[in-house]
């Protein structure tokens, strides 16, 4: 499928802001279900600082901007030709050892209720359908309800509440099957949306699990599914904050306003 | 007869390295004994070099005792400690470019995935990394206790940002200061190369991008932190600048320094700061000590660190036991320098052997430093050892347990006149282009009688250091 | 040098020379306090506090001025930022976070009446005025002497003085507007022996008493006084030799740097502006309003040259 992406993020501060530095994750990833025929990143008076290409595999790019400036704008647009793989990681370059995914974070730390999903896991006949159990009733559990939830909200308390956003579903996927004994990863990426007449969240994220003899298969708790073709990977990381395509801090006493426009459209081939 | 090792005297009859401080030390007159005393008390606390102490409150500018009783190697003890010293800060570096790059000895089943890879100080944002001339720990300090004539082992690694020299090298400064006629006596090792050996070291890892004479700098939490002294006493002897967090900031793909004549471009920085602390944008979003955007410089080559991130998962406490198979599977020989046997609470033979033996073991918390959150079984109430046992079992991986090493004594001057007390060794080796350290280290003492607990914060003063020259 | 460093050299000699200033106020305070009235009591500590800029602070701890209280809160009172105590105290810190960028002596020096503050403050008999007020000038004295003997003429140094000159130009503008203040109430005092006796107070609370003796000789009025302290380029605290002073070091500055800088061309400014004025101009003008005003464009000047030089901000 030929996915074309527009994403903006507007930073706009009360007072100018005496300066800018960013970090970002947001070239699609490198493997045989992506192809990137077009893809640019712009920041409005930014300074391209250093990029590389880090151990999980995720093209990183750092940015500076000299203030004062009282209004920021990242723009990504590209396309992409994807190819469905049943959510396998299939040619995916990467060097951090699966073992390193099973460690928790604050956000993803595994309370009774998360732990008790995680056998689940060791209930099924094999780790893969054990991986889809999961994800069913990490879907099941918690019901999808945009605001309500944060950005800082744990797993743990997701669950508790049985509402949130795909972060949640996709935190609490991990969590659960890094207690079953599973590595498992927070993934940050697009999903196109509107066709099936269904309210996506087209900034999406998903989870990440590996199983030894297969590699790293993606599950969606948010939409029950496998990443198909409609989903452009980006990066990953141990939790929602670790993944960030973003991640930035400015230099002054102006507070921030965020504002966030996706687009994720099929183009004819 | 005591069952310690007595460094000085054995068999009644004085040690040939400490053969002629048995004359200065007995004709010294007890009034003049404390007028020196007091002179160095004052000499200290007139530099300013103090040491607070987390947590305990009190006085935030306390000292830490200075006896004057030296500690005295050989050149053959030496010779050996440096070998020993040197092959094990090799394995360690050798052991961190591994776990960070293909994992061979977790592959060749040498050592746990489990210990290295789940571990917290493992940190996979610098997989596939390495840093210039391979080196992830820069300055390793290691813990060593004697235990008889020829038997040292390795207490503990300290891979991250070990403090202590600026006592190794105060201490000295003192000694020559009020004894100088002892210097004229005794043919002792300098060890004032110190600084110049850790700048150079430093420049040696200048990144790549750096095409001119490095600009070293130290990084430090700030004056509020209890090894400030150190770090500003560091920075000046090297001649560079201590900087704090705020005084760094990245443009583009290098960092800078803040100056009074505009920015300076920085090339190594030695941060005293640990890693979850150095990038608010990597780590800890909540770091007001760090710089925003230092890790994607770091990576792409723009900046060295050192220590470097994630140098942390080689001085574990349960990394620990495995160093001596990292020898063997790096370099191909056999340890120098032994571990104290240790049992892994982790593992349920040692753990059964631990809670049955805890009245004579030694228990420590494995991610713990500085003599808190340790059980010294000999030593403890049968309420601190029960007390132990359940914080053991509550969590037993996090614990490891040794014997009570008979540590050595040396000769220390107490109220009394003077008295054997229980000593250690901590000697920096320096790992840049070359692997080198300088003859002494840190000689940590547990003033209090009969104690065997050295770290300062818990009543331990510290003794220069001297080898002798051949 | 870094920024920081700078920042804290500047915050020393600004602090050393506020604590001074904090003991020369209660000196003025002490003496017309024992000087006698008309109306018998007068409440010219009130006037004192609200000419050092410190009477809102004390107002909110403890309601009407007392000496007793008064004393306490501008020489041993940490919540009061300007008290002699809390600028001691921080010039000492300033000098801990950058001790390498001083001389053994200099630290000594701020180490010592720091050390020794911590013992005046656990005293538990009352304190001599007097000898307090010497204390602080004595110790002032060791440091800045300290830096001047053993300090390297460098970039430092230069910083060093602008903090030194800018915050005692400050402190000689508010202690002759204490003058304002005591004798608003009353204008018909003016000319009168209580005016002189209190120019006279004035000047020994600044050590200048003799200095003005020797300069004018003959009796005190308040056209010499102004002449003296806002324009006699001899006068080791008047303002144009602290003008001065600040300028010639921004422009060593400058010269070291190879840069021209905005705070170097502000000083050169403000220091002609000085040279051209005449006591009659500052009279016509108002003593108090042109006080006022050049408080106000000093700390403009020192905005800027922290802007300049302390922030790190400069490309």
């Amino acid at each position: 499928m030929l996915l074309s992406v527009e994403h903006v993020t507007v930073y706009r501060y009360d007072r100018p802001v005496r300066g800018v530095v960013q970090s970002h994750r947001l070239m699609p990833s490198k493997f045989d279900g992506q192809k990137v025929l077009d893809w640019s990143v712009t920041m409005t008076g930014g300074e391209l600082g250093s990029a590389f290409r880090d151990g999980a595999g995720d093209w990183v790019q750092g940015w500076t901007v000299a203030g004062p400036v009282d209004e920021i704008e990242v723009r990504v647009s590209g396309r992409v030709l994807t190819t469905d793989l049943a959510g396998i990681l299939r040619g995916h370059k990467e060097l951090v050892p699966p073992e390193a995914y099973l460690r928790n974070t604050e956000a993803t730390f595994a309370d009774a209720a998360l732990q008790e999903l995680g056998q689940i896991i060791a209930a099924a006949e094999s780790p893969l359908g054990g991986c889809h159990n999961l994800t069913d009733a990490i879907s099941d559990a918690i019901a999808y309800k945009p605001g309500s939830t944060r950005a800082h909200t744990t797993a743990a308390e997701a669950l508790a509440q049985g509402e949130g956003v795909c972060q949640d579903h996709a935190q609490a996927l991990i969590s659960a099957a890094r207690s079953g004994g599973i590595p498992a990863r927070y993934v940050s990426g697009y999903l196109q949306s509107g066709q099936d007449g269904m309210d996506h969240e087209a900034a999406h994220a998903w989870g990440e699990l590996y199983i030894a003899g297969i590699g790293w298969i993606g599950f969606d708790p948010a939409n029950r599914c496998c990443p198909d073709d409609r989903y452009i990977r980006i990066g990953s990381g141990l939790d929602a904050q670790d993944a960030a395509p973003i991640r930035g801090i400015s230099r002054g006493s102006g507070s921030e306003i965020l504002s966030v426009t996706v687009a994720v459209q099929t183009q004819e081939q | 007869m005591t069952p310690y090792f007595n460094e000085m005297f054995q068999n009644n009859a004085v040690r040939p390295p400490y053969a002629r401080l048995e004359g200065w030390s007995a004709d010294m007159p007890a009034n003049i004994r404390l007028a020196k005393q007091a002179e160095a008390e004052a000499l200290f606390r007139r530099i300013g070099i103090t040491f607070a102490v987390y947590g305990e409150g009190g006085d935030p500018d306390r000292l830490i005792p200075f006896d004057m009783f030296p500690r005295v190697f050989t050149a053959n003890e030496w010779a050996k400690l440096e070998r020993g010293i040197k092959q094990r800060a090799r394995a360690l570096n050798a052991f961190l470019v591994d776990v960070y790059g293909r994992g061979e000895i977790v592959r060749a089943g040498r050592i746990p995935a489990k210990l290295v890879y789940q571990n917290a100080a493992y940190e996979k944002s610098v997989c596939g990394f390495v840093p210039p001339k391979g080196v992830y720990s820069h300055i390793v300090g290691i813990d060593i206790v004697r235990t008889g004539p020829s038997e040292f082992y390795v207490l503990e690694d300290n891979c991250r940002t070990p403090s202590g020299v600026s006592y190794m090298l105060e201490s000295r400064e003192m000694m020559m200061r009020m004894f100088p006629d002892l210097f004229r006596e005794n043919r002792i090792e300098p060890i004032d190369s110190y600084p110049y050996k850790l700048r150079r070291t430093l420049a040696s890892v200048a990144p790549a991008k750096c095409d001119r004479d490095p600009t070293v700098v130290i990084l430090t939490p700030g004056h509020f932190n209890s090894a400030y002294y150190e770090h500003s006493f560091l920075a000046d002897l090297m001649g560079v600048e201590l900087v704090e967090g705020q005084d760094l900031f990245v443009d583009g793909a290098f960092v800078y320094m803040r100056t009074t004549e505009g920015p300076k471009r920085v090339d190594v920085i030695y941060r005293r700061l640990d890693d979850d602390y150095i990038d608010p944008l990597c780590f800890r979003p909540d770091s007001m000590l760090g710089v925003p955007g230092l890790m994607d410089v770091y990576r792409s080559g723009g900046v060295s660190i050192c220590s470097a991130p994630g140098a942390g998962v080689a001085d574990d406490k349960a990394v620990y036991t495995y160093v001596p198979e990292m020898i063997r599977f790096y370099l191909g020989e056999e340890p120098i320098l032994s571990n104290v046997p240790t049992w892994k609470c982790g593992e349920a033979s040692d753990l059964k052997y631990v809670t049955e033996n805890l009245h004579e073991l030694v228990v420590k918390e494995v991610h713990g430093s500085g003599g808190y959150g340790m059980l010294v079984g000999p030593k403890s109430t049968k309420q601190q050892v029960e007390d132990f046992r359940a914080l053991i079992l509550a969590n037993p991986g996090n614990y490891i347990a040794q014997p009570t090493l008979a540590l050595s004594t040396t000769p220390t001057f107490v109220e009394e006149g003077i008295a054997p007390r229980h000593v250690d060794l901590r000697p920096y080796c320096l790992v840049g282009e070359r692997i080198e350290l300088v003859p002494g280290g840190l000689t940590r003492v547990a003033l209090r009688e009969g104690s065997l607990v050295v770290n300062s914060s818990q009543g331990g003063g510290v003794k220069d250091t001297w080898v002798l020259a051949e | 040098m870094l920024s920081r460093t700078a920042d804290n050299l500047y915050w020393i000699a600004r602090n050393m020379e506020r604590a001074e200033t904090a003991a020369r106020l209660l000196e003025v305070g002490a003496r017309i306090s024992l000087l006698p009235t008309a109306q018998g009591y007068r409440n010219d500590w009130d006037s004192l506090l609200r000419a050092s800029g410190n009477a809102n602070g004390y107002a909110a701890k403890y309601g009407h001025p007392a000496q007793a209280q008064i004393e306490s809160y501008l020489f041993f009172d940490r919540d009061n930022p300007n008290s002699v105590a809390s600028c001691i105290t921080n010039a000492r810190e300033n000098a801990r976070i950058i001790r390498t960028a001083l001389t053994t002596q200099v630290w000594d020096a701020l180490n010592t009446a720091f050390q020794e503050l911590r013992q005046l403050s656990a005293q538990t008999t009352p304190h001599e005025l007097s000898r307090l007020t010497d204390w602080v000038t004595r110790h002032t004295a060791m440091v800045r002497g300290a830096i001047d003997a053993t300090q390297l003429r460098n970039d430092g140094y230069n910083v060093l003085n602008i903090g030194y000159y800018l915050e005692r130009g400050d402190s000689t503008a508010r202690l002759m507007d204490v003058k304002y203040y005591v004798l608003l109430p009353r204008a018909d005092y003016v000319g009168s022996g209580l005016d002189n006796d209190q120019w006279a107070m004035l000047l020994r609370a600044m050590s200048a008493n003799r200095a003005f003796h020797w300069a004018y000789g003959g009796e005190i009025t308040s056209g010499k006084i102004a002449h003296f302290l806002i324009l006699n380029p001899q006068c080791p605290r008047s303002l144009i030799t602290c003008m001065a002073g600040v300028n010639n070091h921004l422009t060593r500055l400058a010269k070291l740097y190879g840069r021209e800088s905005e705070a170097q061309s502000v000083a050169t400014r403000l220091l002609h502006d000085l040279e051209k004025q005449s006591t009659e101009q500052i009279f016509e003008e108002g003593l108090h309003e042109f006080l006022t005003r050049f408080i106000g464009e000093a700390a403009g000047l020192g905005a800027i040259i922290h802007n300049s030089y302390l922030s790190g901000d400069m490309q």
